[in-house]
């Protein structure tokens, strides 16, 4: 057993936090107030080649791995928890569904440009009335000639409006509940294909979360990812992976704003000596740096198995479900440490905490990840 | 064009510097490539991309060092060279020099790149040491560089003031802060990097003795900065205050 990272890894990470810190965290705070996202940044990200860390460099790709990629995820959000999720959602929720279940076609056309960083991924499964509960979606599609045409509406999309390529699910036949739902590849110049309305969130606010409208969209039905009334094992297997990301997400969530709340105890002095060396705060700080470094082993080790190609949906829902409520509860913890300082906007960690937690909410719930876990353990 | 970069693995100069038994102890602090050879790597590149050639990295240093040779294999340059100095009890900047002379002496060299200073040492003398050796001109703290042929024209920053010279190759310059905007190590140059060609040398292959390097200087003590102390706020009327600023200047700081 080997804790260790290799060199690669420890390269990749120091170049991510030295790019994280000159060209993210300056403008993250004006960003998240202004609702602002950046596409200069992702463009810079794709020049260093973090678009397509994974993916194989016949499709475009680094050819690295799951680990170094949630490594990145992890040291961007460490200081913006908003490209964090850009590069999750787009390496995890838009690109890895097609690497997975796209044929060669598909992947020349639309994973290559992925992670080459020249267009954005984006996945279309939540509606209105189908979140924790997928299966129950109204977005249809109907086969007409040689296209399909969709109509519905999907919500909460992360990258809405800025991505190039949706990946949709959508019902195909509504009589055979889960088993009726295809997966499409959905092009966002495609004919009814429509940006709705982009929600004002607590936090990640300078990653755009948008209504996907489709009006009859026609897309080819050599678009069609996967095989017809595969979409749902083709969704929820891309959540299993994808909820690693997150969970590389909360890790640099939590470390962030542990380091910043280090700092600020060592600095800060009251009753004559820095609060660090009191013991309320100097056990915070130990109970905090301690459950980072539990979920940073559990995301390391989920995104470890996928490399190796060995079963990882419990682990990746344990990595999740551990690494979010850690960011949470490490976030709260240090805008206490901070005090009423912590509760401005002149410190970053009230902007961790309010990024810490939709960690606790997307790509599946805490509840969902805890009925995941606990189907596997029954099975 | 054979373009060599000295480069050095120093302190990441966000760490709090510790001594322990008479020596900065490294226990724990992250390390980093010394700041003003990034800018010496980043103009060697820029000069690979412009003239064509091969930019040779090389250290004089620790094991550890070898992953900031790669750091720099990953940024672009060609080719990595590590020399031990694990032998040498007592190194200074003469030791380093030598030791890199004896490398570059019989190889062709058209340009050499250097930082202007290094943030631990600090002395800056390494790199005008070595042209001195190698018998070649040696222009420190340059901010531009224009290769034209055999002749080069140089920026060099004078505490505000700029100077121009001209100078034929072979050259040794040492990089100051302006130069360029070093670049990142891209993904692909890190996934490049564990595969270009790294050689690990000792002194021995280097036809060198520990004789002929042992250091020129010796250190006697080493110490941190006097902690700052606070600052006196002087009270009562104001020409009290002035009567006894002036008596502190005279009999405290000792500056009037």
């Amino acid at each position: 057993m080997r804790f260790k990272l290799t060199e690669e890894h420890e390269m990749i990470r120091d170049m991510v936090r030295d790019f994280a810190k000159n060209e993210v965290e300056p403008t993250a705070a004006k960003r998240d107030e202004e609702q602002k996202f950046d596409r200069a940044i992702f463009d810079k990200m794709a020049e260093l080649g973090l678009a397509g860390i994974p993916w194989p460099e016949e499709y475009g790709g680094i050819g690295s791995d799951y680990l170094a990629y949630c490594i990145a995820v992890e040291e961007l959000s460490r200081v913006d928890a908003s490209v964090g999720v850009m590069l999750s959602a787009h390496t995890s929720l838009g690109g890895w569904p097609v690497y997975k279940f796209g044929n060669e076609e598909q992947k020349q056309k639309y994973l290559r440009p992925m992670a080459q960083g020249e267009k954005i991924g984006a996945y279309c499964l939540t509606e209105p009335g189908s979140g924790s509960d997928a299966g129950g979606m109204r977005t249809t599609a109907r086969l007409e000639g040689d296209h399909y045409i969709l109509n519905g509406s999907k919500i909460f999309i992360t990258n809405g409006g800025v991505a190039d390529i949706y990946v949709v699910f959508a019902s195909t036949d509504q009589s055979q509940k889960t088993r009726g739902i295809t997966a499409f590849i959905v092009e966002s110049d495609f004919l009814g294909f429509s940006v709705g309305k982009k929600e004002n969130k607590l936090g990640i606010r300078s990653s755009p979360t948008t209504e996907i409208i489709f009006d009859e969209c026609k897309v080819p039905v050599e678009n069609v990812l996967g095989k017809i009334g595969e979409g749902f094992k083709i969704a929820m297997m891309t959540l299993d992976g994808g909820r690693n990301g997150i969970a590389a997400q909360a890790l640099g969530i939590a470390q962030g704003a542990l380091d910043a709340a280090t700092n600020y105890a060592k600095d800060r002095v009251q009753f004559g000596k820095p609060i660090a060396e009191q013991q309320g705060i100097g056990f915070k700080l130990a109970d905090m740096a301690t459950n980072i470094e539990a979920a940073r082993l559990l995301t390391y080790q989920a995104a470890w198995l996928e490399s190796e190609g060995l079963p990882y949906g419990k682990e990746s829902a344990m990595s999740k479900l551990f690494a979010g409520d850690t960011a949470m509860k490490v976030t709260t913890e240090a805008v206490q440490i901070f005090g009423g300082y912590g509760y401005t906007k002149d410190y970053p960690v009230e902007r961790y905490m309010r990024d810490a937690k939709i960690t606790q909410i997307y790509e599946g719930t805490q509840e969902i990840q805890r009925l995941v876990i606990s189907r596997m353990l029954t099975k | 064009m054979n373009i060599f970069v000295i480069m050095k693995r120093t302190f990441d100069t966000e760490e709090k510097i510790n001594i322990k038994g008479g020596k900065v102890s490294g226990d724990g602090a992250a390390f980093i490539i010394n700041p003003y050879d990034e800018y010496a790597i980043e103009e060697a590149l820029k000069l690979k991309e412009e003239h064509g050639g091969e930019v040779t990295v090389i250290t004089v240093g620790e094991e550890e060092s070898e992953k900031e040779l790669r750091t720099a294999l990953a940024m672009g340059a060609d080719k990595a060279v590590l020399i031990s100095d694990e032998d040498l009890e007592n190194a200074d900047q003469f030791s380093t020099a030598t030791i890199l002379a004896g490398y570059l002496k019989d190889k062709a060299v058209d340009i050499v790149l250097a930082g202007n200073v290094t943030v631990d040492g600090g002395s800056g003398q390494v790199g005008l040491r070595l042209a001195e050796e190698l018998g070649i001109s040696g222009v420190t703290m340059i901010t531009k560089l224009t290769v034209n042929g055999e002749t080069a024209t140089i920026e060099r920053d004078l505490e505000g003031d700029l100077e121009i010279v001209e100078v034929s190759l072979p050259l040794l310059v040492t990089c100051q802060q302006g130069l360029n905007e070093p670049r990142y190590p891209s993904l692909p140059g890190i996934m490049k990097a564990k595969k270009k060609p790294f050689e690990t040398l000792e002194l021995d292959d280097l036809d060198l003795d520990e004789d002929d390097v042992q250091a020129k200087i010796k250190s006697v003590e080493i110490f941190l900065p006097p902690v700052k102390a606070a600052g006196k706020v002087l009270k009562g009327e104001l020409s009290q205050q002035v009567n006894e600023l002036i008596s502190l200047l005279k009999t405290e700081a000792k500056v009037i």
